[in-house]
């Protein structure tokens, strides 16, 4: 690495060789200089990021594996007994396949709806810029004053939903206590929420694509629709939509909002998810070492989704 | 010929975002048609967009009078301010050092703000939430920033912008004699306009509406930000008039919705380089 590459104030290659001496002595000072300073520049940022990231998780890893309560005074090692006791509990087993069953729903719907909204807008020109921001509205919308209103919607009696059901003289609902249809409908809110950003990334996505391929295919004679979606889009839409794929699952997993304003996790814990018990176990039970334990468990899912989503960014990276 | 089968699919493709339009926004509509209508017309089993006797003004002002709803609306903006205020002056230096600068340890630092990205925030909840008990910050306006004055995406967005400034900028200003410091807040910042504004959306709209950190941080009313105060006001507003929790969420949701229409660019752009998370 040389001097100029270092960002140091040049030094000039030709300079006569008595001067390499001092000329050592000053650079090293320069250095020694620059080092100090970029220690005072990013000095409160490490000593933050130890303190409110990577300090809190060790303490989290360090709370699962005791009985500490929180307020108790002493705390002794149980090894995996909280995880044993999670893992025994019918409840939380019921936890993890909700969160599962939200999740695989939410995620395919969103994905399909987006990339056809997507699709579908990209294939005219009129109105882009107002499909666009229509639909990217509930993304940005605070979903807790958001969750209300669809508890509005869905009321029983007077809900939007439950007229228009019977309006087609099809059965109404309970949507919101019943426990068949209490969690697809959360996820109908999820995919609702999560429509218009999922939308804008594949747009980006799509916006990539080299128009050459599609005059390629014109030239081929693949003009039906169908076709150039199969042959051109999807494969060059690949990547874009495994990374839409991991975000979105990332948003669908901490699911929490609607859940707390409009469910919280009944009936009868059929919308009971994962963050709904972290919360209620660690700060409304205060059952420290259980809700520690919660909190790993989720920590590791994120954790495995987000490396995966590393991996397929570094080998978008690697192929531009 | 072929007109007629543009013509079709113009239909088509207006009549499918039709419909896709109207699942997205028909709750929006929902939410302010309510909160114009008076108790008995939400109640009536048959529905219209208008209210026949209009109850706005009763609905906002019971809203804005039966909630402490104006003090959780400047709650939210203070709170926010100071967080991107604090994030921005802790995230730009870092990220200028990482970019600019050459030292041992460059590469640890830049991993620790790489492993931090990957950690989710509510993971932090249980931890930070004993750290607060012990600083005694429980129920404070502290207890609802500290967590966040440091943002790893900040530093990560940041540093990305400024590696792309030339370090020809760099090495005149410093020929000029700035200080580093100088360089970061007169040169750097200034240049990374766009990134800063991303990130200030991504930020602000962020902690507008989180619900999962208030809820465990503060008990007081006085404290509460919009989404938390908005769910107070809605335990104790027994049965389901829904006239004045309309008008309450139509109030906390309308600033964003605003500035997203005066800014959308900005906005899709802020809100998707959250994305890399």
């Amino acid at each position: 690495m040389t001097s100029i590459e270092m960002g140091q104030p040049p030094v000039q290659e030709d300079q006569p060789s008595l001067l390499h001496r001092s000329t050592d002595a000053v650079l090293r000072r320069l250095r020694l200089a620059e080092s100090l300073t970029a220690y005072a520049l990013a000095g409160p940022g490490v000593v933050l990021l130890l303190t409110l990231y990577i300090l809190p998780v060790a303490g989290v890893l360090f709370i699962a594996f005791t009985d500490w309560q929180f307020g108790a005074k002493t705390l002794s090692f149980v090894g995996l007994r909280n995880f044993a006791e999670l893992f025994a509990d019918s409840e939380f087993r019921k936890v993890l396949a909700n969160t599962a069953v939200y999740t695989l729903i939410v995620v395919p719907g969103t994905i399909v709806l987006s990339l056809a909204v997507a699709l579908v807008i990209e294939s005219g020109q009129t109105m882009r810029a107002f499909y666009r921001a229509v639909h990217f509205l509930p993304y940005m919308a605070t979903l807790a004053a958001m969750a209300i209103t669809w508890e509005a919607l869905l009321h029983p009696t007077v809900g939007l939903l439950n007229q228009l059901m019977t309006a087609a003289g099809l059965p109404t609902a309970n949507w919101l206590r019943d426990e068949r249809t209490v969690l697809p409908i959360l996820a109908v809110i999820g995919i609702w929420q999560n429509l218009g950003f999922a939308m804008v990334l594949i747009l980006a996505g799509l916006a990539a694509i080299p128009r050459d391929l599609y005059d390629a295919a014109d030239v081929d004679g693949i003009d039906v629709w169908f076709e150039r979606l199969r042959l051109i889009t999807l494969p060059m839409l690949g990547p874009v939509l495994m990374f839409v794929v991991i975000v979105v699952t990332l948003h669908a997993l901490k699911v929490f909002d609607t859940v707390q304003v409009l469910t919280q996790g009944g009936p009868n814990h059929a919308s009971d998810v994962l963050l709904y018990t972290l919360y209620r176990e660690s700060f409304q039970y205060l059952r420290t070492g259980y809700g520690a334990a919660v909190t790993v468990v989720f920590l590791v899912i994120v954790m495995a989704l987000t490396l995966i989503q590393a991996r397929i960014m570094d080998r978008k990276v690697h192929y531009q | 010929m072929k007109h007629c089968r543009l013509s079709f699919r113009t239909l088509g493709r207006h009549g499918f975002l039709a419909i896709t339009t109207a699942f997205v926004i028909v709750p929006f509509i929902w939410m302010v048609s309510l909160s114009l209508k008076p108790p008995e017309e939400i109640f009536q089993a048959s529905f219209s967009l208008l209210p026949q006797s209009w109850h706005a003004t009763q609905n906002y002002i019971r809203a804005m009078t039966a909630s402490p709803l104006p003090r959780f609306m400047l709650n939210g903006v203070f709170i926010c301010a100071v967080i991107v205020v604090f994030q921005i002056l802790i995230c730009a230096p870092i990220a200028y050092a990482l970019a600019k600068l050459r030292f041992p340890g460059r590469h640890v630092f830049f991993n620790l703000v790489l492993v931090s990205l990957l950690i989710p925030s509510q993971v932090l909840a249980l931890p930070l939430f004993i750290l607060a008990y012990q600083l005694g910050l429980l129920n404070t306006y502290a207890a609802l920033v500290f967590p966040f004055v440091v943002s790893p995406l900040g530093i990560f967005l940041f540093r990305q912008f400024f590696n792309t400034i030339s370090d020809d900028i760099v090495h005149a200003a410093r020929l000029d004699g700035m200080s580093e410091f100088t360089i970061v807040w007169r040169i750097m910042l200034p240049m990374a306009v766009p990134a800063l504004i991303a990130f200030s959306i991504f930020s602000v709209v962020g902690h507008w509406n989180d619900l999962f950190w208030p809820l465990i941080a503060v008990r007081s009313q006085e404290l509460m930000p919009p989404p938390l105060g908005l769910m107070a006001f809605k335990n104790e507003d027994t049965g389901i008039d829904y006239g004045p929790l309309m008008a309450g969420s139509t109030i906390v949701v309308a600033p964003l919705v605003l500035v997203f229409l005066l800014a959308q660019r900005w906005f899709i752009e802020g809100l998707t380089s959250g994305g890399i998370k």
